[in-house]
């Protein structure tokens, strides 16, 4: 059974812009190994001729036709935005001064 | 950040370095629709109205795909002698940046709709190069930034940017190169000659506008470099932004010359993305690949697979056209052009229309001189394409018919054609209304050449003499004489009738 250092924990935090602490990082390091494992035992039961799966339903080709449906209004597309100017999102700066 | 690299002479670094290319081509599909909701797709329209909570990336939000993005993924892959994936998923490639508001691209990683095909080009010497497809797949573009502050409108030093998603979702196809390799100097010609026969191949299949320039098609080179005869290739650069045929073979170019530099001086290359700038003919420095580039792809849990039957592949393989390259082939033959003057009216962008003004009733002849001549002489001075005047086969083949059954000399039917340009009618109409008709009466024009012979002794004795060069200053002025309204190749030969030597 794998696990999993508290460096690719760290790493996995990072990537995804979750910012922990020391302490955090111990307590979570913990955790997440044990569900890591906690879950693996699905490799125990599934042997080779079971296919790996990432959806509970059996279906495929669910598709719809190329139609136009209605849009969201600009005004309500932002109306949740911390901020917009010019019908657009204001985001903060992208890159870092340098 | 460096913008003056050294860059060796171009020769000089294919004498001691092998290319490797490898191109990615990014396609906005012409659907209707967005690949995973309803919203429209096209071209302008006031920002953040062609949004909903699907592509917003609104929480609870659902994905569908659409269908005709299926296909047209898939006849791209059949044109590009792909194999068709039995079963495929898409996946989320997670990333931060606000173009995309979900905060992840739903795309394909290791399962793509179409994998391992080819694509024949011919390079402008007239030798082929095949192109090895890795693979095609599907996914959707981003938003639009627009970066305020700061002195160049680009995203370095702006303090912040505005964000419109009425692109965010459009369908996009993805299809990517195995490494091209053994191409020697022609690199940068094999990836110009590749992504025009790319344009060209989906533009015939209709499922893109395939406008370079307003980038419903858009091209990332990948280029590195080895020592002559090595095996192992050289670390390679990702130039973005490159977004017509020229900045394809320009920026290939310039990478070699510039990584040839850095290796000559004992340098290395870095692993890095590059921008290319229209403007001054070079890349600069983008950013490193990272730890960040891991984009923890996962199989899309909002979506099922796609899993297209081998009878419906059947059916869109059936849909296929003729290739552009074959189709080019057939039809110079057919209209009897020489290889140069095929190249002209491909280059003027006039294949259908030519196609259409002979089904018109035109000759080939007829219908070269005014599409890749006349009209495309026009368009080159006034920065336009020959579809933009409005001009219809139609019109051309009326025109040409005009002039064969000998009603309008070859400048009349320049003026008919402006007539034509300027909304004034047919060429029928525009001939009637501006009164332009070739005199048909021979004696008018027989007295006229007979007052201009009269008036120019010197000139007609030397043509009696044998000079017949000098019949053109007599038919100058017998066509002033009838101003403009006659035709011309019959004044010659009147004039020369009279003069001939043995003529009393």
């Amino acid at each position: 059974m794998s696990s999993l250092s508290r460096d690719e924990v760290a790493h996995v935090a990072m990537l995804a812009r979750i910012q922990l602490s020391d302490e955090e990082l111990d307590k979570l390091a913990g955790q997440l190994d044990q569900i890591v494992g906690y879950v693996g035992q699905v490799n125990e039961i599934a042997a080779d001729d079971v296919p790996p799966m990432s959806h509970p339903l059996p279906l495929v080709n669910v598709t719809r036709p190329d139609e136009v449906r209605p849009s969201l209004t600009q005004e309500q597309a932002l109306a949740n935005a911390p901020a917009s100017d010019l019908g657009r999102f204001e985001v903060p700066r992208i890159l870092d001064e340098d | 950040m460096s913008i003056t690299d050294e860059v060796v002479d171009y020769d000089e670094a294919l004498a001691a370095y092998d290319p490797v290319l490898g191109l990615e081509v990014h396609v906005e599909l012409n659907t209707a629709t967005k690949m995973f909701c309803g919203c429209a797709t096209g071209f302008g329209a006031e920002p953040n109205t062609q949004v909903c909570p699907v592509c917003l990336g609104l929480p609870g939000a659902l994905p569908v795909v659409n269908e005709k993005g299926v296909e047209a993924a898939i006849r791209i892959g059949l044109a590009l002698n792909c194999s068709i994936a039995d079963w495929c998923r898409f996946a989320r490639k997670n990333y931060f940046y606000p173009d995309m508001p979900k905060n992840f691209q739903t795309s394909q990683y290791d399962e793509p709709i179409a994998f391992d095909g080819y694509l024949d080009v011919e390079l402008e010497d007239g030798s082929t190069y095949r192109v090895e497809i890795e693979r095609a797949h599907m996914e959707e573009d981003t938003g639009k930034s627009l970066h305020v502050g700061g002195s160049t409108g680009r995203i370095q030093g702006a303090e912040y940017s505005l964000v419109d998603y009425n692109r965010a979702g459009i369908p996009l196809i993805e299809i990517v190169t195995k490494p091209l390799t053994g191409t020697g100097a022609k690199a940068p010609l094999v990836a110009k000659a590749y992504v025009a026969a790319l344009r060209d191949l989906l533009k015939a299949l209709n499922v893109s506008d395939v406008r370079m320039e307003q980038g419903s098609m858009r091209c990332d080179a990948n280029v590195s470099i080895m020592p002559k005869g090595a095996e192992k290739f050289g670390t390679r650069t990702e130039t973005k932004n490159v977004n017509s045929l020229r900045s394809v073979e320009r920026a290939v170019r310039y990478e070699i010359s510039r990584q040839a530099a850095v290796l000559n001086a004992g340098g290395s290359i870095l692993q890095e993305t590059r921008h290319w700038h229209e403007d001054t003919g070079v890349t600069t420095s983008g950013r490193p690949k990272s730890d960040a580039d891991d984009y923890r792809y996962f199989p899309e849990p909002d979506l099922v697979p796609i899993a297209p039957s081998r009878a419906e592949v059947d059916r869109l393989r059936e849909t296929l056209p003729e290739p552009p390259a074959q189709r080019r082939k057939r039809l110079q033959s057919a209209w009897g052009y020489s290889d140069l003057e095929m190249r002209d009216v491909v280059n003027a962008g006039a294949v259908d229309l030519i196609e259409q003004t002979v089904e018109a009733g035109a000759s080939p002849a007829g219908a070269r001189k005014w599409w890749s001549g006349e009209l495309a002489r026009r368009a080159n001075a006034e920065g336009k394409t020959v579809s933009d005047f409005g001009v219809t086969p139609a019109h051309v083949a009326e025109l040409d018919g005009l002039v064969k059954a000998g009603r309008l000399n070859d400048s009349m039917a320049r003026q008919v054609m402006d007539g034509v340009i300027a909304g004034e009618g047919t060429p029928t109409q525009v001939a009637d209304t501006r009164g332009l008709e070739l005199v048909q009466d021979d004696s008018a024009l027989e007295a006229a050449v007979d007052k201009v012979i009269a008036a120019n002794e010197p000139i007609a004795a030397k043509v009696r003499d044998g000079k017949l060069n000098a019949a053109g200053a007599l038919i100058g002025q017998v066509m002033k004489e009838m101003k403009g309204q006659a035709d011309a190749a019959k004044a010659r030969e009147l004039i020369l009738a009279k003069l001939a030597p043995d003529a009393s």
